[in-house]
């Protein structure tokens, strides 16, 4: 099998499409007072998201992406969600007194990406970076097994105590 | 359009050969196909179950209830639309949407065969679960925005129920994705194979490596790609919410589960995404277990005599089926009542041999075998769908859930540790 490159078409267009739907359906995600609505604004961002990654040439992060988290929490959120009383929900107030820290919140991190970017030019690369597509999962796989195991199954290790501490929380009497 | 007619030539699928005219016809073409394959399918499943129960089955439109599913389509379309008043329409209106275009959008990356792809990815096998997991999503949706009991309790058990089994089929596939990276000939993996020792996600590689191997990797390691695809098998029902995993649409419980509320058009999109998700994810099956688009026994019974041979059973299976509807023909009736019956029977039955003719021509024969074999071994798959329906009785919730985390899941675990030890050794 012949390593191929990938030849982007339409690059500026494909990124602002998606990034335009990551934006707006964010906005939708907090701004709409039925919380159903904001989890499938979630996963239009998600999605973009995914679309992303694979303009940076990374399928496999793409494809975990899909799966994971819309494949899986999102589907758990709305599982939750559906048995919430919604209509109670849309008449409670929201959680709007906190907007002054919120708004500070947003100003320093826009600041300081902005910062970022004005300052730390040489830490992009000034050229866009041809990856062959062909073995991009492989290598994943080659990082996370040869290069970072220890730190791979340490991070096992804590999902694993995460997960039973859960079922200990839930469970009263195992 | 030099390049238009150059691409038959290449050994690529459209979408990596930059051929965008082809991947438009491809797409149109599978489109297409799935559609036909539903309305069969439809047809099939009636007519077959029928059978099973000791009854005839569709009978009244078109000779042997041939027509049944056009005049269902053409029913489905008249029908009133109706939106529940306290529905949210945005919602209800979205979910028969994003269930067509999910399960339709995982035929991306299906091999028919080596060039019969609109495009090989390199996550292919990953895309197709993760887009088929979004199907769920349609289904909750589905559930949620009809603002009634049954379907949100339908849609409720749906997504718990496909949650628990894309588990267990995540670790059967894993494991056979393990077997692409364990080179060397044969059931027990021994000997020289071809190929390269390096692991895969792509559809069409899977099926490559299957090919350099010798081996189906449902024979391989034998019992353990057996294993491996036996999980497949039953996660894949209960993924697709078909008997006897169909609580999602229990009939005698949630009247009809989470498509309750929706009726005509919408409806019967649900009814096209659950067939084309059946045959999606007996795609997958065939692609990791059953050698894809490869003829049965592509090395023992290998050379020119038998390639020529095996290249004869698309006609073959056509003339077939043109015979036994010639026949059929044949033995009806014979009052004036049957005639149009009769000549539109002959004619459809000229019509298949003559397509079996088509398919004798050499140049035809050869693109074309690859796309038969795929067909043959999915088309098993849906005989096997239907034929559960026909003899399973339904699971009860709690026996689907504990034999998706009790017994499914540990077992796919030790599968995929026993393929990893095995091929270590």
């Amino acid at each position: 099998m012949p390593v191929q490159e990938l030849t982007p078409v339409a690059t500026p267009y494909f990124f602002y499409g998606l990034s335009a739907v990551a934006v707006l359906s964010a906005i939708g995600v907090i701004m709409r007072r039925n919380p159903v609505h904001s989890a499938i604004s979630l996963i239009f961002t998600l999605l973009s998201l995914a679309g992303l990654y694979l303009m940076l040439y990374a399928p496999f992060v793409a494809g975990v992406q899909i799966i994971l988290y819309v494949g899986g929490i999102v589907v758990l959120f709305l599982f939750v969600i559906m048995l919430i009383n919604i209509e109670r929900m849309e008449r409670e107030y929201q959680f709007n007194k906190q907007w002054l820290v919120g708004l500070l919140a947003a100003t320093v991190l826009g600041v300081l990406f902005v910062a970022v970017y004005v300052k730390g030019q040489a830490i992009f690369p000034q050229h866009a970076v041809r990856f062959p597509e062909q073995l991009n999962t492989q290598q994943v796989g080659k990082m996370l097994y040869v290069d970072y195991l220890l730190p791979f199954e340490i991070a096992s290790l804590l999902l694993l105590v995460a997960i039973v501490g859960a079922v200990v929380m839930a469970k009263k009497r195992i | 359009m030099q390049d238009f007619l150059n691409y038959l030539n290449s050994n690529l699928t459209p979408g990596q050969a930059g051929a965008y005219i082809w991947v438009v016809i491809y797409i149109l073409i599978i489109f297409a196909a799935v559609s036909v394959a539903v309305i069969a399918m439809n047809w099939l499943e009636r007519k077959i179950l029928a059978h099973m129960q000791v009854r005839l089955g569709p009978m009244r439109v078109g000779p042997h209830g041939l027509l049944q599913p056009f005049a269902d389509a053409l029913k489905l379309l008249l029908k009133e639309d109706i939106i529940p008043a306290n529905a949210d329409k945005l919602v209800f209106w979205m979910a028969p949407l994003v269930v067509v275009i999910t399960a339709f959008t995982t035929y991306i990356v299906i091999p028919f065969g080596p060039t019969h792809a609109v495009t090989d990815m390199n996550i292919g096998i990953l895309f197709m679960l993760g887009v088929a997991s979004l199907g769920t999503l349609g289904i909750i949706m589905a559930g949620w925005a009809s603002n009634s009991h049954y379907p949100l309790l339908g849609s409720l058990r749906s997504s718990a129920q496909m949650v628990s089994y894309e588990v267990a089929m995540g670790m059967a596939v894993v494991s056979a994705v393990l077997m692409t990276s364990l080179s060397g000939a044969g059931v027990y993996g021994i000997g020289p194979g071809g190929g390269d020792a390096i692991g895969t996600l792509s559809m069409i590689e899977i099926v490559r490596a299957q090919m350099n191997q010798h081996v189906w990797f449902i024979f391989k390691f034998f019992p353990l790609g057996l294993a491996a695809f036996g999980i497949f098998a039953i996660a894949m029902v209960a993924e697709t919410n078909r008997a006897p995993f169909d609580l999602p649409e229990a009939e005698s419980e949630l009247t009809a589960g989470f498509h309750t509320e929706y009726s005509g058009f919408r409806w019967s999109l649900f009814f096209l995404a659950e067939y084309a998700a059946m045959i999606a994810v007996s795609s997958i099956a065939v692609t990791l277990w059953l050698g894809g688009w490869m003829r049965p026994f592509p090395h023992w019974l290998g050379g020119t005599a038998w390639d020529t041979a095996f290249s004869l059973f698309p006609a073959l299976t056509f003339f077939f089926l043109a015979g036994l509807t010639l026949r059929t023909t044949v033995r009806m009736p014979k009052t004036s009542y049957f005639k149009i019956q009769k000549t539109g029977l002959g004619v459809f039955g000229l019509l298949l041999g003559g397509i079996g003719l088509v398919l004798l021509v050499p140049l035809v024969r050869d693109r074309i075998q690859d796309i038969y074999w795929f067909t043959i071994k999915v088309a098993g798959f849906m005989y096997l769908y239907i034929w559960y329906r026909g003899t399973f009785p339904r699971y009860r919730f709690d026996q689907l859930m504990s034999l998706g985390w009790k017994f499914m899941i540990p077992t796919g675990v030790g599968v995929l540790i026993a393929t990893a030890l095995v091929g270590v050794l």
